[in-house]
Protein backbone atom coordinates (compact mmCIF):
# COMPACT_ATOMS: atom_id res chain seq x y z
CA UNK A 1 0.00 0.00 0.00
CA UNK A 2 1.37 3.39 -1.00
CA UNK A 3 0.70 6.30 1.30
CA UNK A 4 1.57 9.98 1.12
CA UNK A 5 1.79 12.19 4.21
CA UNK A 6 1.20 15.88 3.50
CA UNK A 7 3.49 18.39 5.22
CA UNK A 8 2.39 22.01 5.67
CA UNK A 9 4.36 24.75 7.38
CA UNK A 10 3.31 24.14 10.99
CA UNK A 11 2.50 20.43 10.69
CA UNK A 12 3.90 18.65 13.73
CA UNK A 13 2.45 15.13 13.64
CA UNK A 14 3.68 14.32 10.14
CA UNK A 15 6.58 12.11 11.22
CA UNK A 16 4.47 10.29 13.82
CA UNK A 17 1.93 9.60 11.08
CA UNK A 18 4.63 8.25 8.78
CA UNK A 19 6.02 6.03 11.56
CA UNK A 20 2.56 4.62 12.31
CA UNK A 21 1.85 3.91 8.65
CA UNK A 22 5.26 2.31 8.05
CA UNK A 23 4.83 0.13 11.15
CA UNK A 24 1.58 -1.11 9.60
CA UNK A 25 3.40 -1.99 6.37
CA UNK A 26 2.72 1.04 4.19
CA UNK A 27 5.25 2.50 1.78
CA UNK A 28 5.27 6.18 2.82
CA UNK A 29 6.29 9.30 0.89
CA UNK A 30 6.22 12.77 2.42
CA UNK A 31 4.74 15.45 0.14
CA UNK A 32 5.15 19.22 0.52
CA UNK A 33 2.19 21.60 0.44
CA UNK A 34 3.50 23.31 -2.69
CA UNK A 35 3.56 20.06 -4.66
CA UNK A 36 0.76 20.19 -7.21
CA UNK A 37 0.47 16.43 -7.59
CA UNK A 38 0.69 13.28 -5.52
CA UNK A 39 3.25 10.54 -6.24
CA UNK A 40 2.02 7.97 -8.77
CA UNK A 41 0.01 5.09 -7.42
CA UNK A 42 -0.81 6.58 -4.04
CA UNK A 43 -3.67 4.73 -2.33
CA UNK A 44 -3.93 6.80 0.83
CA UNK A 45 -3.22 10.44 1.63
CA UNK A 46 -2.75 11.24 5.30
CA UNK A 47 -3.14 14.83 6.49
CA UNK A 48 -1.44 15.10 9.86
CA UNK A 49 -2.03 17.19 12.95
CA UNK A 50 -0.35 20.44 13.78
CA UNK A 51 -0.98 24.12 13.25
CA UNK A 52 -0.80 24.52 9.49
CA UNK A 53 -0.07 28.13 8.54
CA UNK A 54 -0.28 29.09 12.19
CA UNK A 55 -4.05 28.49 12.24
CA UNK A 56 -4.35 31.91 10.56
CA UNK A 57 -7.86 32.97 9.50
CA UNK A 58 -9.39 29.64 10.64
CA UNK A 59 -7.79 26.29 11.48
CA UNK A 60 -7.06 24.53 8.20
CA UNK A 61 -8.44 27.33 5.99
CA UNK A 62 -5.17 28.33 4.33
CA UNK A 63 -3.95 24.75 4.01
CA UNK A 64 -7.20 23.81 2.27
CA UNK A 65 -6.30 26.24 -0.53
CA UNK A 66 -2.76 24.92 -1.03
CA UNK A 67 -1.72 23.26 -4.32
CA UNK A 68 -1.42 19.81 -2.72
CA UNK A 69 -4.97 20.02 -1.41
CA UNK A 70 -6.32 20.40 -4.92
CA UNK A 71 -4.56 17.12 -5.70
CA UNK A 72 -5.99 15.55 -2.52
CA UNK A 73 -9.52 16.60 -3.48
CA UNK A 74 -8.99 15.07 -6.95
CA UNK A 75 -7.61 11.89 -5.33
CA UNK A 76 -10.71 11.64 -3.12
CA UNK A 77 -12.88 12.27 -6.17
CA UNK A 78 -11.32 9.21 -7.81
CA UNK A 79 -12.29 7.12 -4.78
CA UNK A 80 -8.88 7.35 -3.09
CA UNK A 81 -8.50 7.01 0.67
CA UNK A 82 -7.83 10.07 2.82
CA UNK A 83 -7.16 10.18 6.55
CA UNK A 84 -7.17 13.54 8.33
CA UNK A 85 -6.22 13.68 11.99
CA UNK A 86 -6.73 16.73 14.22
CA UNK A 87 -5.60 19.69 12.09
CA UNK A 88 -5.94 17.25 9.17
CA UNK A 89 -9.64 16.87 10.03
CA UNK A 90 -9.98 20.65 10.11
CA UNK A 91 -8.32 20.84 6.68
CA UNK A 92 -10.72 18.21 5.27
CA UNK A 93 -13.72 20.13 6.63
CA UNK A 94 -12.39 23.32 5.05
CA UNK A 95 -11.92 21.62 1.66
CA UNK A 96 -15.50 20.37 1.82
CA UNK A 97 -14.44 16.72 1.57
CA UNK A 98 -16.21 16.28 4.92
CA UNK A 99 -19.32 18.20 5.99
CA UNK A 100 -19.55 20.53 8.98
CA UNK A 101 -16.95 22.64 10.74
CA UNK A 102 -14.70 22.51 13.80
CA UNK A 103 -15.18 25.43 16.15
CA UNK A 104 -13.38 26.60 19.29
CA UNK A 105 -13.83 24.10 22.17
CA UNK A 106 -16.90 25.03 24.20
CA UNK A 107 -14.76 25.40 27.34
CA UNK A 108 -12.33 27.64 25.37
CA UNK A 109 -9.33 25.66 26.65
CA UNK A 110 -6.80 23.66 24.68
CA UNK A 111 -7.46 20.05 25.66
CA UNK A 112 -4.48 17.71 25.83
CA UNK A 113 -5.21 14.33 27.39
CA UNK A 114 -6.05 10.73 26.63
CA UNK A 115 -9.78 10.17 26.32
CA UNK A 116 -12.23 7.30 26.01
CA UNK A 117 -13.88 6.92 22.63
CA UNK A 118 -16.65 4.64 21.49
CA UNK A 119 -16.22 3.19 18.01
CA UNK A 120 -19.54 3.71 16.22
CA UNK A 121 -19.12 1.57 13.13
CA UNK A 122 -16.77 -1.11 11.90
CA UNK A 123 -18.04 -0.61 8.36
CA UNK A 124 -15.12 1.46 7.06
CA UNK A 125 -11.60 0.48 6.05
CA UNK A 126 -10.38 2.67 8.92
CA UNK A 127 -12.47 1.07 11.66
CA UNK A 128 -12.73 -2.54 10.44
CA UNK A 129 -10.24 -3.55 13.12
CA UNK A 130 -12.66 -2.52 15.88
CA UNK A 131 -16.13 -3.61 16.92
CA UNK A 132 -19.01 -1.15 16.87
CA UNK A 133 -19.56 -0.15 20.50
CA UNK A 134 -15.96 -0.91 21.45
CA UNK A 135 -14.32 1.51 23.90
CA UNK A 136 -10.80 2.62 22.99
CA UNK A 137 -8.43 5.22 24.42
CA UNK A 138 -6.63 7.75 22.23
CA UNK A 139 -4.91 11.07 22.97
CA UNK A 140 -6.51 14.36 21.95
CA UNK A 141 -4.66 17.67 21.69
CA UNK A 142 -6.75 20.46 20.23
CA UNK A 143 -8.24 23.89 20.75
CA UNK A 144 -10.80 23.69 17.96
CA UNK A 145 -12.46 20.30 18.03
CA UNK A 146 -16.02 21.38 18.67
CA UNK A 147 -17.69 19.72 15.68
CA UNK A 148 -20.80 21.39 14.37
CA UNK A 149 -23.06 20.55 11.46
CA UNK A 150 -26.57 21.52 10.43
CA UNK A 151 -29.43 19.27 11.63
CA UNK A 152 -30.20 17.90 8.16
CA UNK A 153 -26.62 16.78 7.58
CA UNK A 154 -26.41 15.40 11.12
CA UNK A 155 -29.47 13.24 10.39
CA UNK A 156 -27.78 12.01 7.20
CA UNK A 157 -24.55 11.21 9.04
CA UNK A 158 -26.51 9.20 11.58
CA UNK A 159 -28.80 7.54 9.04
CA UNK A 160 -25.91 6.53 6.79
CA UNK A 161 -23.78 5.21 9.67
CA UNK A 162 -21.04 7.75 8.93
CA UNK A 163 -20.08 8.63 12.50
CA UNK A 164 -16.88 6.70 13.16
CA UNK A 165 -16.03 7.71 16.75
CA UNK A 166 -17.75 9.49 19.61
CA UNK A 167 -16.30 10.77 22.86
CA UNK A 168 -17.46 8.56 25.73
CA UNK A 169 -17.82 11.69 27.92
CA UNK A 170 -18.61 15.26 26.83
CA UNK A 171 -15.28 16.86 25.90
CA UNK A 172 -15.35 19.91 23.68
CA UNK A 173 -18.96 20.69 22.85
CA UNK A 174 -19.07 18.54 19.69
CA UNK A 175 -22.59 17.88 18.48
CA UNK A 176 -23.60 14.34 19.54
CA UNK A 177 -20.08 13.90 20.89
CA UNK A 178 -18.77 13.33 17.37
CA UNK A 179 -15.00 12.74 17.34
CA UNK A 180 -14.67 11.41 13.79
CA UNK A 181 -16.73 10.79 10.67
CA UNK A 182 -16.41 9.42 7.17
CA UNK A 183 -17.41 10.72 3.76
CA UNK A 184 -20.36 9.51 1.75
CA UNK A 185 -18.21 6.85 0.04
CA UNK A 186 -16.64 5.93 3.43
CA UNK A 187 -13.10 6.47 2.10
CA UNK A 188 -12.35 9.80 3.74
CA UNK A 189 -12.05 9.81 7.54
CA UNK A 190 -11.57 12.91 9.66
CA UNK A 191 -10.99 12.55 13.39
CA UNK A 192 -9.79 14.82 16.18
CA UNK A 193 -8.12 12.11 18.36
CA UNK A 194 -4.62 10.96 17.42
CA UNK A 195 -4.41 7.25 16.53
CA UNK A 196 -0.76 7.73 15.47
CA UNK A 197 0.08 8.65 19.06
CA UNK A 198 -1.11 5.26 20.29
CA UNK A 199 0.71 2.66 18.22
CA UNK A 200 3.60 1.66 20.48
CA UNK A 201 3.71 0.48 24.09
CA UNK A 202 6.09 3.38 24.65
CA UNK A 203 3.21 5.73 23.82
CA UNK A 204 1.29 4.44 26.82
CA UNK A 205 -1.33 2.76 24.65
CA UNK A 206 -1.71 0.87 21.38
CA UNK A 207 -5.40 1.36 20.60
CA UNK A 208 -4.52 3.23 17.40
CA UNK A 209 -2.69 0.25 15.88
CA UNK A 210 -5.83 -1.47 14.62
CA UNK A 211 -6.76 1.56 12.54
CA UNK A 212 -3.50 1.55 10.57
CA UNK A 213 -3.21 -2.23 10.41
CA UNK A 214 -6.71 -2.77 9.01
CA UNK A 215 -6.51 0.23 6.70
CA UNK A 216 -3.33 -1.11 5.10
CA UNK A 217 -4.76 -4.64 4.96
CA UNK A 218 -8.03 -3.54 3.35
CA UNK A 219 -6.37 -1.31 0.77
CA UNK A 220 -3.89 -4.06 -0.17
CA UNK A 221 -6.77 -6.56 -0.49
CA UNK A 222 -8.87 -4.17 -2.62
CA UNK B 1 -10.32 51.07 -3.41
CA UNK B 2 -10.84 49.57 -0.03
CA UNK B 3 -13.45 47.19 1.25
CA UNK B 4 -14.26 45.79 4.65
CA UNK B 5 -15.57 42.31 5.20
CA UNK B 6 -17.31 41.55 8.48
CA UNK B 7 -17.39 37.86 9.32
CA UNK B 8 -19.70 36.68 12.09
CA UNK B 9 -20.89 33.33 13.34
CA UNK B 10 -24.37 32.69 11.99
CA UNK B 11 -27.33 33.34 14.23
CA UNK B 12 -28.04 30.17 16.14
CA UNK B 13 -24.43 28.99 16.13
CA UNK B 14 -23.23 29.10 19.72
CA UNK B 15 -20.32 31.50 20.20
CA UNK B 16 -18.29 30.30 23.21
CA UNK B 17 -15.82 33.18 22.93
CA UNK B 18 -18.60 35.78 22.91
CA UNK B 19 -20.13 34.08 25.95
CA UNK B 20 -16.80 34.25 27.79
CA UNK B 21 -16.50 37.97 26.99
CA UNK B 22 -20.07 38.53 28.23
CA UNK B 23 -19.23 36.83 31.54
CA UNK B 24 -16.04 38.88 31.88
CA UNK B 25 -17.96 42.12 31.32
CA UNK B 26 -20.43 41.05 33.99
CA UNK B 27 -17.66 40.34 36.46
CA UNK B 28 -16.24 43.84 35.79
CA UNK B 29 -19.55 45.23 36.99
CA UNK B 30 -21.08 46.07 33.61
CA UNK B 31 -24.64 45.02 34.23
CA UNK B 32 -27.18 44.43 31.54
CA UNK B 33 -24.89 43.00 28.85
CA UNK B 34 -27.34 40.47 27.48
CA UNK B 35 -25.26 39.05 24.69
CA UNK B 36 -21.85 39.31 23.03
CA UNK B 37 -21.00 37.99 19.59
CA UNK B 38 -17.40 38.06 18.47
CA UNK B 39 -16.42 38.17 14.83
CA UNK B 40 -13.69 39.31 12.44
CA UNK B 41 -13.11 42.45 10.46
CA UNK B 42 -11.00 41.99 7.34
CA UNK B 43 -9.81 45.06 5.40
CA UNK B 44 -9.05 44.58 1.72
CA UNK B 45 -6.96 46.93 -0.39
CA UNK B 46 -8.22 46.27 -3.91
CA UNK B 47 -7.64 47.39 -7.49
CA UNK B 48 -10.04 50.22 -8.32
CA UNK B 49 -13.28 49.03 -9.83
CA UNK B 50 -13.20 45.56 -8.26
CA UNK B 51 -16.70 44.18 -8.53
CA UNK B 52 -18.49 43.46 -5.26
CA UNK B 53 -19.40 40.07 -6.71
CA UNK B 54 -15.69 39.25 -6.84
CA UNK B 55 -15.35 40.20 -3.16
CA UNK B 56 -18.28 37.90 -2.42
CA UNK B 57 -16.39 35.08 -4.17
CA UNK B 58 -13.37 35.80 -1.95
CA UNK B 59 -15.66 35.47 1.06
CA UNK B 60 -17.28 32.25 -0.13
CA UNK B 61 -13.98 30.61 -1.07
CA UNK B 62 -11.75 31.70 1.78
CA UNK B 63 -12.58 34.60 4.06
CA UNK B 64 -15.65 33.02 5.64
CA UNK B 65 -16.59 29.42 6.32
CA UNK B 66 -20.21 29.63 5.23
CA UNK B 67 -21.03 26.42 7.11
CA UNK B 68 -20.92 28.42 10.34
CA UNK B 69 -20.25 32.03 9.38
CA UNK B 70 -22.03 34.80 7.53
CA UNK B 71 -20.35 37.87 6.07
CA UNK B 72 -21.18 41.43 5.13
CA UNK B 73 -19.22 43.46 2.58
CA UNK B 74 -18.76 47.21 2.90
CA UNK B 75 -17.13 48.97 -0.05
CA UNK B 76 -15.47 52.18 1.13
Amino acid sequence: MRAAVVVFPGSNCDRDMAVALRAAGADVTMVWHKDASLPDGVDLVAIPGGFSFGDYLRCGAIAAQSPICRAVVAHAGRGGYVLGVCNGFQVLAETGLLPGALMRNSGLKFICKTVDLIVQTSDTAFTAGYQAGQAIRLPVAHHDGNYTVDPDMLARLQGDDRIAFRYAQPLNGSVEGIAGLVSDNRRVLGMMPHPERAVDVGHGGTDGQALFRELVAQVVAA
Amino acid sequence: MKARVYVMLKTGVLDPQGEAVRHALGSLGFDGVQGVRQGKLIELDLADGTDEAVIAQMCDKLLANTVIESYRIEVL
